[in-house]
């Protein structure tokens, strides 16, 4: 093989098929999906995210959540996903069609949370766990995300967004937990998740 | 014909008794086009092992976090979802990338047997490199990332290294132009094959996914699962278009190089070239078994995973029987013993690789721990053991100084290569464990094996065991099983995490004796003494060259 040409060419045809078939097709079959509207609630599944989820969402790749959960209900042959509770259905190309990059993850160091704002909708829940994880689940090996709530001083009445820590957890006292804007915005993504909607045909 | 030291006595110490009278010209020629590849190839060398040290600190870091969840938590910089895309992007772009541009620019002068020209530009780019990776690294750490994987730099820093790649890739393509040896060697197709490839993806997959941000978010023009898709056809092929075609060049070039016999069969090479071409750029989607996106992508992928055991056992074929009758000389030469490492770790992943592909193997396997063991089998045990040899040939020809210390080389191989091996195990065990009981498991493998003991305990993790009431077989894998409880899933990879973070330890005390040899050699710094030969692991050069001396007289000379 002395011919400079002859391995250019070869390089490139190998390589257009393949950008063909992995990147054109695809986007030529999934890239028209729209999300569907249901003709009797005239509900929009799955509902555009608001500002706040947005941002939150911003968090969640910033501070890299997706490194150890996915992001999407498995079907397959052994096919446990769905009894594990992740979701009443495997997930499908239409429950992302709002996402901008799509988080389906690689690792499942922590559970799946596709479904996470269905399974669980408390305010309260989120915050404890993501002040520190090993308050809602004592082994834990989530880090905990201090740096998205706030200690200030309390002024008059508790905050009503204070979190309700105890024992070992309780900050001095004369002092409060508040979430900060990151933290409110990256719980309201969380409890968007939920896609347990029906998919029509 | 004569020994290495004999036809090097007035130049740079080598390794190959190659070079025969007839052609004392060669080594001449030689001397120039090391001199002018001396100063680009150094620096790209010397940031490449910068960002080794810093990578397999951030490395270690996430690993030691993933089982003391509060280490350095309250820094959010420092927080482990930002830890780890550092040390993956740290590892590809600083370490891997870099070293295979210095060894590419190196191999490519040499076997074209022209010289770099203008070799102030690479340099240049060496440095806008170090600015991309810089600022990403800085970006990432401060909380910017794109959130996909692989891809995590802003693009803006994206567009800095790809620049500076460009640069490096229009170098070696005049360079190939210029070339005035009339054989192409089979190391060259790889190469021209990865300068081709690795731009267009990088550059494609950039602009697919991530185009120009707005308001902070980035607008790109694909959305939704297809990114899914492109993200992976990025992912499996930055190893398969740029860091394997670079290791595979580089062990082309090397085996033969250092035993001084060619390689064993041409045309085994150029079957292995195409049949590599034309499979690997379709593997990617098989990241995606079974999640949301058309079968039929993973089903073309999982295909031409499995086409490619033809080029890898071509590459196995052909590297096994170069080096067969030869595997003593592994005793001496620290270029060799670390370039054959690597070519043996290629065969095993890849063919690791292609059974992953497989939807009963990957389905269990994928989102464990199982992944990270494959990834580093692949990045760190093949390509990266190539680099370090590589390293260890090329920087005496440039400094002309020998490697200062045998004993760091030993730490530098035995740290690295035991570390690795060592990760690879305990994260399959750790992975496969993990994988089992998250899917068909129906119960949990450290449990059992507390109360039956390991291989008991096992078995029936596996296969069950007989009810002694009504003689059914209870237990064991089952379809739709998911019966382990998450947390004790979890807290079952803990004390695997804990022995990867030990191997983690082994692997960053073998490249901090390689900074110190890299740093001593190019300093010259204590070593005043000019050794008489190449540094071997057991100082016996007459030994050596008797090893390697009783090869045919070559039909043709590696230049």
């Amino acid at each position: 093989m002395n011919h400079g040409t002859l391995i250019f060419v070869g390089v490139f045809l190998t390589f257009s098929s393949a950008w063909l078939g992995l990147v054109f097709f695809p986007y030529q079959q999934l890239g028209s999906i729209t999300p569907q509207v249901d003709e009797v609630t005239g509900a929009v599944n799955p509902a555009p995210y608001s500002g706040v989820e947005l941002v939150g969402r911003k968090v969640y790749i910033d501070e890299g959540c997706h490194y150890c959960h996915s992001q999407q209900v498995r079907g397959g042959y052994w096919n446990a996903d769905l009894k594990r509770g992740w979701g009443p259905r495997r997930t499908v190309p239409l429950d992302y069609v709002n996402d901008n990059p799509a988080l389906l993850g690689t690792m499942r160091t922590g559970p799946d949370l596709i479904n996470i704002g269905a399974r669980q909708p408390s305010d309260e829940w989120h915050y404890l766990h993501l002040y520190n994880p090993q308050i809602t689940s004592e082994a834990s090996i989530m880090p905990p995300y201090s740096f998205l709530f706030e200690r200030r001083p309390i002024q008059g009445d508790p905050s009503p967004d204070a979190l309700p820590l105890k024992g070992k957890w309780a900050p001095e006292p004369g002092f409060e937990i508040v979430p900060n804007d990151r933290g409110r915005a990256l719980v309201a993504y969380l409890k968007s998740l939920d896609r347990t909607f029906d998919v029509q045909k | 014909m004569p020994t290495a030291s004999a036809a090097n006595s007035e130049s740079l110490p080598a390794e190959s008794p190659v070079t025969r009278p007839s052609q004392k010209g060669v080594a001449t020629q030689r001397q120039t086009i090391d001199a002018s590849c001396r100063q680009p190839v150094l620096a790209f060398f010397a940031s490449s092992i910068i960002w080794l040290l810093a990578g397999s600190l951030f490395g270690l870091l996430a690993s030691l976090k993933m089982h003391y969840p509060g280490l350095l938590a309250d820094y959010h910089w420092l927080t482990f979802g930002r830890v780890r895309p550092v040390h993956l992007n740290l590892v590809a772009y600083g370490w891997g990338a870099m070293a295979a541009v210095g060894t590419m620019m190196w191999l490519m002068c040499r076997l074209s047997r022209t010289r770099l020209r203008y070799p102030a530009l690479p340099v240049i780019s060496c440095l806008v490199w170090n600015v991309g990776v810089l600022v990403g690294t800085v970006e990432l750490l401060i909380g910017h990332s794109n959130g996909i994987e692989w891809l995590e730099f802003p693009t803006y820093a994206a567009l800095i290294i790809f620049l500076a790649f460009g640069l490096v890739v229009v170098w070696t393509a005049i360079t190939f132009g210029e070339r005035k040896e009339p054989h192409v060697y089979v190391s060259q197709w790889y190469i021209m094959g990865a300068i081709f490839w690795f731009p267009w993806l990088y550059a494609t997959t950039n602009i697919l996914l991530m185009a120009i941000p707005i308001n902070g978010m980035s607008e790109a023009p694909i959305t939704g699962v297809t990114q899914a898709s492109v993200n992976w056809w990025y992912g499996h092929n930055a190893l398969g278009v740029w860091f394997t075609p670079i290791g595979l060049a580089t062990i082309y070039y090397l085996l033969p190089k250092v035993l001084g016999r060619p390689i064993h069969s041409y045309y085994l090479s150029i079957l292995g070239f195409w049949t590599f071409a034309l499979f690997y750029n379709w593997a990617g989607a098989h990241h995606l078994i079974s999640g949301p996106i058309p079968a039929w992508l993973v089903t073309v992928s999982a295909v031409a995973s499995m086409m490619m055991i033809i080029p890898v056992s071509t590459v196995a074929i052909n590297h096994h029987m170069t080096m067969r009758g030869f595997f003593d000389v592994l005793r001496f030469s620290p270029t060799l013993r670390f370039v054959t490492a690597g070519a043996m770790c290629y065969t095993l992943v890849s063919i690791q690789g292609s059974l992953m592909s497989l939807r009963s193997i990957n389905e269990p396997t994928h989102f464990t721990h199982y992944t990270i063991a494959h990834a580093h089998l692949g990045l760190y045990a093949f390509f990266t053991m190539v680099m370090f040899g590589a390293v260890y040939y090329i920087v005496p020809r440039l400094t002309g100084r020998e490697w200062g210390s045998s004993n760091l080389i030993r730490v530098h191989f035995w740290g690295t290569f035991l570390g690795v091996m060592m990760m690879f195990v305990v994260l399959t065990i750790g992975g496969l464990i993990q994988g089992f009981e998250l899917n068909q498991a129906t119960e949990s493998w450290h449990e059992l094996v507390d109360d039956q003991g390991l291989w008991e305990g096992t078995r029936r993790f596996c296969f069950g065991y007989e009810d002694s009431q009504t003689g059914e077989i209870v237990g064991g894998f089952q379809q739709q099983s998911g019966a382990v409880p998450f947390m004790t899933v979890m807290k079952g990879t803990i004390m695997w995490l804990k022995l990867r973070s030990v191997s983690g330890v082994l692997m960053l005390a073998g490249h901090v004796a390689f900074g110190i040899l890299f740093f001593l050699n190019l300093t010259g710094l204590g070593l005043s003494r000019r050794r008489r030969g190449p540094a071997l692991f057991k100082e016996d050069q007459q030994r050596y060259a008797e090893l390697i001396s009783g090869t045919q007289p070559e039909t043709q000379d590696l230049p």
